[in-house]
């Protein structure tokens, strides 16, 4: 499939009928997908006969576009009710029932201690999967909401846990040395594939501007040698 | 949802009374549709070491399928394994129904294909 044919069918995707706040749901654009999985695909060969997962799928954007670009089989996680319904809705109008699963699910815990460190990985659910999947693309929440600090972080670790190959992720450019130190403790090389401007429209009563251009790195995340 | 799908989910309630009961999630009451899906051979085999297969014979035998006590030599070149597993794994689909916990009982309802593994505040 062409890039523009890609992106042209998923102008056809949904997106949040109403978004929240306190889950940071910024859609994925056609666009940005289309680019994302274009380039697995074209660049790295990650995405055609393999199994993929989508953290934090929302409206199943990332989902839809993976199995468009030939995965075999592909997993959405969400925790919101809403968002899944409208990915169902998607994966139906796509005729990709076939091949993208949904699931109701939390990839964070409570921690135990408390302030900054209030989140950990949901371990029922991340390790069970743990190497179940080739590949793992998301868009996940930014953590810039109070109470979702390092979100972001959690999101990535349970996508390198549970890929026996590579991860599609998008982060805040600000945080990059950060996030490939991390990567290189858990043994994955980090490159960073892209720089975007990510254009956040004016979704929520706190944006004052009509939209907020925010620097985001198009990550890709690979398991080294095991030696 | 698949089956390839069950196949990674266990229970999420804390101290879940017997941890050697948690998986694989019994279904209850389900509905069942078949989906036809083109078979990828090389897919299957590389999939093969990442399925639980005694918890996919438990299911199995659950709902009525059959599948072979353990995953035959050479799978490559099984062609009726790998049909019996691919209709299995990537065409049999729950609609409707739950998953319970056969340690703390614990029902994880699925709704239009989707299972919700949330647990209420008092289960976490």
């Amino acid at each position: 499939m062409k890039l523009k044919q890609l992106e042209g069918y998923l102008g056809d995707v949904a997106a949040f009928r109403d978004p929240k706040v306190q889950l940071e749901q910024y859609p994925t654009t056609a666009h940005l997908a289309s680019r994302i999985l274009y380039t697995a695909e074209s660049s790295f060969g990650d995405i055609d006969g393999k199994s993929v997962v989508d953290l934090g799928c929302g409206c199943g954007m990332l989902s839809i576009a993976a199995a468009m670009m030939g995965a075999k089989s592909v997993l959405g996680i969400d925790v919101d009710e809403d968002a899944l319904e409208i990915a169902q809705e998607n994966i139906g109008e796509f005729e990709l029932d076939d091949t993208v699963d949904l699931v109701k699910a939390s990839l964070c815990a409570e921690a135990a201690g408390s302030g900054d460190e209030r989140l950990a990985l949901n371990e029922d659910l991340v390790l069970p999967m743990q190497r179940k999947f080739d590949t793992a693309v998301l868009n996940p929440p930014f953590g810039t909401k109070p109470g979702n600090k390092g979100i972001d972080l959690l999101f990535l670790q349970a996508a390198c846990t549970m890929v026996e190959g590579a991860v599609y992720s998008l982060h805040k450019t600000s945080t990059r040395d950060f996030l490939v130190k991390k990567a290189q403790s858990w043994g994955f090389d980090c490159e960073v594939l892209a720089e975007l401007k990510f254009d956040v429209p004016m979704m929520y009563k706190f944006h004052k501007k009509k939209s907020v251009d925010i620097e985001v790195d198009l990550l890709r995340l690979s398991r080294k040698n095991e030696q | 949802m698949r089956l390839i799908t069950h196949n990674m989910l266990k229970c999420h309630v804390k101290n879940c009374t017997d941890p050697n009961q948690q998986f694989p999630l019994r279904f209850k009451d389900v509905q069942l549709e078949q989906i036809e899906a083109e078979r990828n051979d090389e897919f299957l085999v590389r999939m093969l070491p990442r399925l639980d297969w005694p918890a996919l014979l438990t299911t199995s035998k659950e709902l009525g399928y059959s599948l072979p006590q353990s995953i035959p030599e050479n799978p490559q070149d099984k062609d009726e394994f790998l049909q019996a597993l691919h209709t299995f794994i990537l065409e049999t689909h729950v609609k409707e129904g739950s998953m319970v916990c056969n340690g703390c009982s614990h029902e994880y309802k699925i709704t239009n294909g989707i299972p919700n593994m949330l647990l209420a505040e008092h289960e976490i």
